[in-house]
């Protein structure tokens, strides 16, 4: 009897050990998997957010400059200088060559997912340790700070949207 | 070894299920109340609590914001006293909220809680507070949880029988404990022996216009009695207003012996709606007087103080058909109106019983002018004609009463020390349970609203002793929640208080937890001196005013070198937080200030002054952890001799 109840103990506890190991292997393989895969084969460089397709227009549009630098002011220059000097976050100079559309907009619109989901705005938040704020600026403004990015980036290096041929 | 496998997964599921039939086996009284109890008030992390409680703080002048069921705190709300916490009562734009025709108050004591009604039930839109000392009452607004409106109460003493609320929020009531001489300076400095001639009570209507701002719409003169606690009528008795009152015997020295000598004082109907009709009449009498009114703008971020100098005036010794007493055993204190309208439940502290009127009695005995007597030239209604019966032997000394919506009440007894249920229309008691100790106030939340959410009461107590971990001499106040969803009313939890609670109000967590204010629009802040982008951001000299017009943003300060300031000059730091997300304030604190930080919500600007006396490079930083390079948000300010010519300079990063 006694001898059978020390089997039965042991029994209960290889089974619990089996169950346990076998699920956190199993899970390890998986995110290893994930890790190994998502960035190279499916990473679009556009982001995560609600903005997918970006239609950039030339001419710039000089009225959309005009509210995009008034918001940037505002909101955004505190920290991003419009040179390539880092202070708080990283210089906008080249912004629009280094970065697609989609990404610049979900990056403003959407930080919090963008911090937590985006391997290059969580490269970005290693070198600045910093989380860049939620400044609640909506779609349609988002949309006007680009296009004054755009205006800056021909202003600094006299090129714009490469990004956007990669 | 597979058998023994099979037979090891059999006997694991057999112990299992003994364990599992176990736990649902009935269990002994003693484990059933500790192991329910925990469960019931056990809020896990990460979850809500069901129901907001805003607890009066008494001595210290503030509300606090508790959850329920779980007793936890969430924040001290400030209303009539300075909280150098977060800068309310130091800052140049919070200081005027303080302001009164005495000058600034940093003080009071806050004893009860209105939260604002529509058709009878909590709206979620205000709490209103009272202050005791120097009589004002206060308006809360609950989408920021800040105080964003201030009144002084005139020809008052003692604001204590405040600030109760008509059901659709028309009204609050702000009336005199003490009783004093009103008037002109002459008719005010007269001999104290002189109270019954010369001593009045006020009763005060505040209007709430509905973006709420607060006026006196109309100040009633009474005689010179004390006035304890009011409830408005509601349903069939919306329109009236009941007050109790004690000290009819108009004492004015040694009240515990000499105020407590009639069998009997008074609950005081007031008919407000006849109030109104002969106020449209011309009927009211305008009287010069001086008092404050404080109030918040959202969008200049900053209070403003205003004095008035008039009030309306009725007396009802002239104006027939506004103010009945009814006679009510042994000094009242609690007065509570039921959820249906009907009943008036007195609570003569002094008493071992409680009467309960009836409002239909009370109206007939109104039109029958069957009156017993007059008190100071106003009828007395008889006292039994009036009543709709007594609830005998309840316990001792009863103060409160409030209902649950099932026909309960629960009325608090701060002598025998015990919450005691009983039926309102049978008037026979139902339950009892002990309090530790003595408990004053008693609360349900919606328990003064037409429609109570019966599962909880809360009562607060006046006495903790050996209930906690003893803190020297003085000691927290405590709470104490009681579930009374069943027949038996169960102590599920105690929790300590900030200052001393006295009425507490509790609110669905549903009606505010979404329409919660996360952060001011900075496009919105007109406050004169906001900087809404770091490169406006300076500093500007007008004779010996230095105006530092400053930015914050995770993690500096814009400008954060500054020069050229002069020992005695007085230097105005204006701070805009720049962020726009929820739960990133920045503070602000220099060396040396003689007064309170900044704590600066996302959008908002707030000024600190601050008058360097002495030479040096002065240090300042912010005080709330906003980031992993908050340690690094710092700047230097130089201060220079009186009589120095260095230049006013101001950089960052340069």
């Amino acid at each position: 009897m006694k001898t059978f109840q020390i089997f039965t103990l042991l029994a209960v506890i290889f089974l619990w050990q089996a169950c346990n190991s076998g699920t956190s292997k199993k899970s390890d393989a998986d995110l290893a998997n994930a890790d190994a895969k998502t960035p190279k084969k499916e990473y679009s460089g556009k982001g995560f957010g609600e903005i997918r397709n970006v239609e950039l227009t030339d001419p710039l549009d000089q009225a959309m400059i005009k509210k995009g630098k008034a918001i940037y002011d505002m909101k955004c220059a505190a920290c991003h200088k419009l040179d390539d000097k880092r202070v708080v976050g990283p210089g906008f100079q080249g912004v629009t060559n280094r970065r697609k559309p989609e990404w610049i907009m979900n990056m403003i619109t959407n930080v919090d997912v963008m911090l937590d989901k985006d391997p290059v705005a969580q490269e970005l938040l290693e070198q600045c340790l910093t989380r860049m704020p939620n400044q609640n600026v909506s779609v349609g403004d988002a949309r006007d700070i680009l296009e004054f990015f755009r205006k800056n980036d021909m202003d600094t290096v006299g090129k714009k949207d490469e990004a956007t041929k990669s | 070894m597979k058998i023994n496998q099979i037979f090891s997964i059999f006997s694991s599921l057999a112990a299992c299920t003994i364990i599992m039939l176990y736990s649902c086996k009935p269990k002994s009284p003693a484990t059933v109340s500790t192991g329910d109890a925990a469960s019931k008030v056990y809020v896990a992390p990460g979850q809500y609590d069901e129901f907001y409680n805003f607890i009066s703080g008494g001595f210290n002048g503030q509300m606090s914001v508790v959850g329920l069921p779980s007793g936890r705190g969430f924040k001290i709300l400030p209303v009539f006293s300075v909280h150098p916490e977060n800068g309310y009562g130091y800052t140049e734009e919070s200081k005027p909220m303080l302001m009164t025709s005495h000058g600034f108050v940093p003080w009071d004591d806050l004893h009860h809680i209105a939260l604002s009604t529509t058709r009878g039930e909590h709206d979620g839109r205000w709490a209103f507070g009272n202050a005791n000392n120097t009589p004002r009452v206060a308006r809360v607004d609950l989408g920021t949880f800040k105080t964003v409106e201030i009144l002084e109460i005139p020809n008052s003493g003692g604001n204590h029988s405040s600030p109760f609320i008509t059901e659709n929020t028309e009204y609050f009531v702000a009336s005199s404990r003490f009783s004093v001489p009103i008037g002109e300076d002459n008719q005010r400095d007269v001999p104290i022996n002189t109270y019954k001639e010369n001593f009045k009570g006020t009763v005060s209507f505040i209007k709430v216009a509905p973006e709420g701002d607060m006026s006196i719409a109309f100040q009633l003169v009474t005689p010179g009695v004390n006035f304890d606690l009011a409830r408005a009528g509601k349903g069939p008795s919306h329109g009236w207003f009941f007050f109790s009152c004690y000290n009819t015997e108009q004492a004015y020295s040694l009240l515990e012996v000499n105020a407590s000598q009639r069998d009997k004082d008074f609950i005081m109907a007031v008919n407000w709606k006849k109030a109104e009709e002969l106020i449209a009449q011309g009927k009211g009498k305008k009287v010069k007087a001086r008092y404050a009114h404080n109030k918040h703008d959202e969008h200049t971020h900053m209070a403003t103080s205003t004095i008035l100098e008039e009030v309306l005036q009725l007396d009802p010794k002239e104006l027939e058909g506004i103010v009945y007493f009814i006679p009510c055993p042994k000094s009242p204190h609690g007065c509570d109106v039921d959820p249906s309208g009907e009943y008036i439940v007195g609570s003569g502290k002094l008493a071992a019983m409680i009467p309960v009127f009836s409002f239909t009695k009370l109206m007939q005995a109104i039109q029958n002018k069957d009156f017993e007597g007059e008190y100071d030239g106003l009828p007395v209604v008889r006292y039994e004609s009036a009543l709709h019966g007594v609830v005998e032997k309840p316990g001792l000394g009863p103060l409160h009463t409030e209902f649950d919506g099932r026909g309960n009440a629960y009325t608090s007894f701060f002598v025998s020390s015990e919450i005691v249920k009983w039926d309102i229309k049978t008037l026979q008691v139902l339950d009892r349970v002990p309090t530790y100790y003595s408990v004053g106030h008693l609360m349900i939340p919606g328990g003064p609203t037409a429609k109570p959410h019966g599962k909880y009461v809360v009562g607060y107590n006046k006495i903790t002793k050996d209930r906690y971990l003893p803190t020297g001499p003085e000691l927290c106040h405590t709470a104490q929640l009681y579930d009374i969803s069943g027949d038996k009313m169960k102590l599920l939890l105690d929790f300590p208080t900030i200052g001393e609670p006295h009425y507490a109000e509790a609110i669905p967590a549903a009606l505010l937890k979404d329409k919660s204010v996360k952060f001011y629009k900075i496009e919105e802040n007109k406050h004169p001196y906001a900087v809404k982008s770091e490169k406006d951001s300076r500093v500007e000299r007008k004779g010996n005013q230095i105006h530092v017009y400053m930015t914050s943003i995770r993690s500096h300060f814009g400008p954060d070198n500054i020069e050229g300031v002069r020992v005695g000059d007085e230097v105005y730091f204006h701070v805009t937080n720049l962020e726009q997300d929820w739960d990133v304030p920045h503070g602000f604190a220099i060396k040396g200030a003689n007064t309170a930080e900044l704590l600066i919500m996302p959008g908002e600007t707030q000024t600190l002054k601050w008058v360097p006396n002495r030479v040096g490079v002065f240090p300042f930083y912010c005080t709330d952890f906003c980031s992993a390079l908050h340690q690094e948000m710092q700047g230097y300010l130089r201060v220079s001799p009186a009589n120095s010519n260095i230049p006013l300079k101001f950089t960052l990063d340069k």
